[in-house]
């Protein structure tokens, strides 16, 4: 980001952005959610939800999503992610297998509660993959901003 | 049953303790523990498995996600297996074993850098893409264990991230993404060829084949150019002199000790040997390119000062010792092969931790300035020597056993003339071994190193513990342990395409 946008962009962008970036976020949830069902799953949801935040940080500067979500928790939320999707393959063990899809009796084809851990597993992987996407790029902001400043 | 589903812990245990390492950074102590009993639980997983294995004597199968099944409706297999015969107990004892020593090691060494977790998280994650790499029977599977190891060594290479550092990760990451793209092709053409994934499979459909399709010979380059870069044999190893002196010891020692086997050499063997049945074709290429490495690693080696590079380039030699038991492809040469891998994985190892070791006394690497070391580091001079005089292949070090049998079976094979130069590239390899030796440790202590110590315990085990294993490793071709390690790994290379 250059110096002129410290402070994020015309009114007009913000604007848009403050009507969408809602509607972004809940189709990425949409995206994770369905991912049984409809094209997309984990990977792209979470590439959406993390869209949403970058879209924020861009519109309005640096600062605004550091309040929701910092680069320590973007972390943290990561780990969370693959620890869970490593903890519901290996409860397949008491089942009969790892990656074993325990739950799959529920549900019935079609079906938003179907698919047994399939979904479960998609929130694992968008938590994983949107924190991952976006702490890379909050890191990539304060590279930015070190190489700026040093310019100077 | 049981010990078949734990088969998936050699990938899901370092995975876990790599995760946990990333969100437990902040507690004292944790990243250390975690990196150490990850290790160290894979280890005891390959023993546990050794043992079952010389009891039952079955290669185990496991079904992931229990699509076994399925075999039956299908006609064919679904989903992705998981095998582990012989040769692959043999891999995962290596390289969990050397693991296990560098994670002890790096808690001491690893106190010269910042962020120690960070070391910790993607050491696990090369281990686990190795041991993934171990333990699939998929060859789509394998790619993506391979990219993980791979990636995890990209960023460990530029772990200091200065300019040196940097300059070498990148160069690595370009030349390994390369080599990915080209397996990643090779696998969807032999897909195309084939219509399946699974290496057993595939393996059943390729020998049902009376011609081979011309497709098979693009696979063929495209395997050779691909695993040849991962394991850095002369030309594709170019790469290989810049990452492994610029990464830190520990990955050093990991990078030459196991990970190039088990993403090259063992990946060669695997798809070729037993997947392909080893076609005479290949086992020239493959002989060719031996002579060329063992040839342009020692002699570029014995002009380096940088004690780091020395070893590098050795490694280039050493794995075309390796290439060239192979390339044999008796069953001699193959059992001298898996020695002498088993050997260097010790031998370069150790000797890349006791550069570390020299580098966190004296803070050098540069050999013209060090000199008389072996009296301030008695731990550290005494076991690069083990390391040293099984690399050059010194009676009764283990090193001179398993390049004895790889020259006894060229000469079998009615390859004289790779013999000789075998013989004369180990001639090399003493020269170059004793110019280590000669200016680092031996002769006057320089003023400026009169006050250095040796290194602290916890890296001293590791050391010693590996220049053991150099000086007794000739105990593995004694036939009651070669029966245990040795020739169960033989017999599933020999079974499947021995001349």
């Amino acid at each position: 980001m250059s110096k002129e946008h410290e402070h994020g962009m015309s009114l007009i962008v913000k604007t848009v952005t403050r009507l969408t970036v809602g509607l972004i976020f809940l189709y990425g949830i949409y995206i994770i959610l369905h991912g049984h069902l409809t094209p997309g799953g984990g990977f792209a949801g979470g590439v959406i939800i993390a869209l949403s935040f970058i879209n924020l940080d861009l519109a309005f500067g640096g600062k605004v999503s550091a309040g929701i979500f910092s680069k320590e928790s973007t972390g943290v939320v990561e780990a969370l992610g693959a620890l869970m999707f490593l903890a519901l393959a290996l409860i397949g063990l008491q089942y009969g297998g790892f990656f074993d899809n325990f739950l799959h009796p529920d549900g019935e084809p079609g079906g938003l509660v179907s698919a047994g851990i399939i979904p479960l597993e998609n929130i694992a992987i968008s938590l994983k993959v949107g924190a991952g996407l976006f702490g890379i790029f909050l890191t990539l902001i304060v590279l930015q901003k070190f190489e700026s400043e040093s310019k100077q | 049953m049981i010990s078949e589903s734990i088969v998936p812990l050699f990938v899901a245990v370092p995975l876990a303790g790599a995760f946990l390492t990333a969100l437990l950074k902040r507690v004292r102590g944790i990243p250390d523990i975690l990196g150490v009993m990850s290790s160290f639980s894979g280890f005891v997983l390959s023993v546990f498995f050794l043992v079952r294995m010389q009891a039952e004597r079955t290669v185990l199968v496991l079904n992931v996600g229990n699509w076994g099944g399925f075999q039956e409706v299908m006609g064919r297999i679904v989903g992705i297996q998981m095998v582990v015969d012989g040769f692959t107990i043999f891999m995962l004892l290596i390289v969990n074993f050397v693991a296990f020593l560098v994670a002890v090691y790096s808690v001491s060494y690893m106190t010269r850098y910042t962020d120690k977790w960070q070391f910790h998280t993607l050491f696990l994650l090369m281990l686990a893409g190795m041991n993934g790499v171990l333990v699939t029977g998929d060859m789509f599977n394998l790619f993506v264990f391979v990219e993980v190891a791979s990636i995890a060594s990209y960023a460990l290479v530029g772990f200091g991230t200065g300019k040196r550092e940097l300059e070498a990760s990148f160069k690595y990451a370009v030349m390994g993404g390369v080599a990915s793209l080209l397996i990643l092709l090779g696998i969807i053409f032999l897909y195309s060829a084939t219509g399946t994934l699974n290496m057993g499979d595939m393996k059943t459909v390729l020998s049902e084949w009376s011609v081979q399709p011309a497709l098979i010979y693009l696979v063929f380059g495209l395997f050779l150019a691909g695993f040849g870069l991962k394991a850095a044999i002369v030309p594709f190893h170019a790469w290989l002199p810049d990452a492994h002196p610029s990464a830190p010891a520990p990955i050093s020692a990991m990078l030459s000790g196991v990970l190039i086997k088990a993403l090259g050499v063992y990946a060669i063997a695997r798809v070729f040997i037993t997947v392909f049945g080893f076609p005479r074709q290949v086992s020239i290429i493959l002989l060719v390119l031996a002579a060329i490495s063992m040839g342009v690693g020692a002699l570029v080696a014995l002009r380096q000062w940088d004690m780091k590079r020395l070893l590098a380039y050795s490694s280039i030699s050493q794995v075309g010792y390796i290439m060239l038991g192979f390339g044999i492809g008796t069953p001699l040469g193959i059992m001298g092969a898996l020695f002498h891998l088993f050997n260097h994985s010790m031998f370069k190892s150790l000797l890349f931790l006791d550069s570390g070791a020299v580098e966190y006394a004296t803070g050098t690497r540069n050999m013209k300035e060090m000199g008389g070391l072996a009296r301030k580091m008695p731990v550290t001079s005494g076991s690069t020597l083990a390391g040293a005089m099984s690399l050059a292949g010194i009676p009764p070090f283990a090193g001179f056993w398993s390049k004895l049998v790889i020259i006894v079976a060229a000469v079998q094979a009615h390859h004289m003339k790779l013999a000789a130069w075998a013989v004369l590239m180990s001639i090399v390899t003493i020269a170059y071994v004793l110019k280590v030796t000669r200016f680092a440790f031996l002769g006057e202590l320089r003023e400026k190193f009169r006050d250095i110590r040796e290194v602290p315990a916890l890296m001293r085990i590791p050391l010693i513990i590996l220049a053991l294993m150099c000086i007794f490793g000739g105990l593995l071709l004694v036939p009651q342990v070669r029966d245990v390690l040795l020739s169960p790994a033989v017999r599933v290379l020999a079974e499947n395409g021995g001349m």
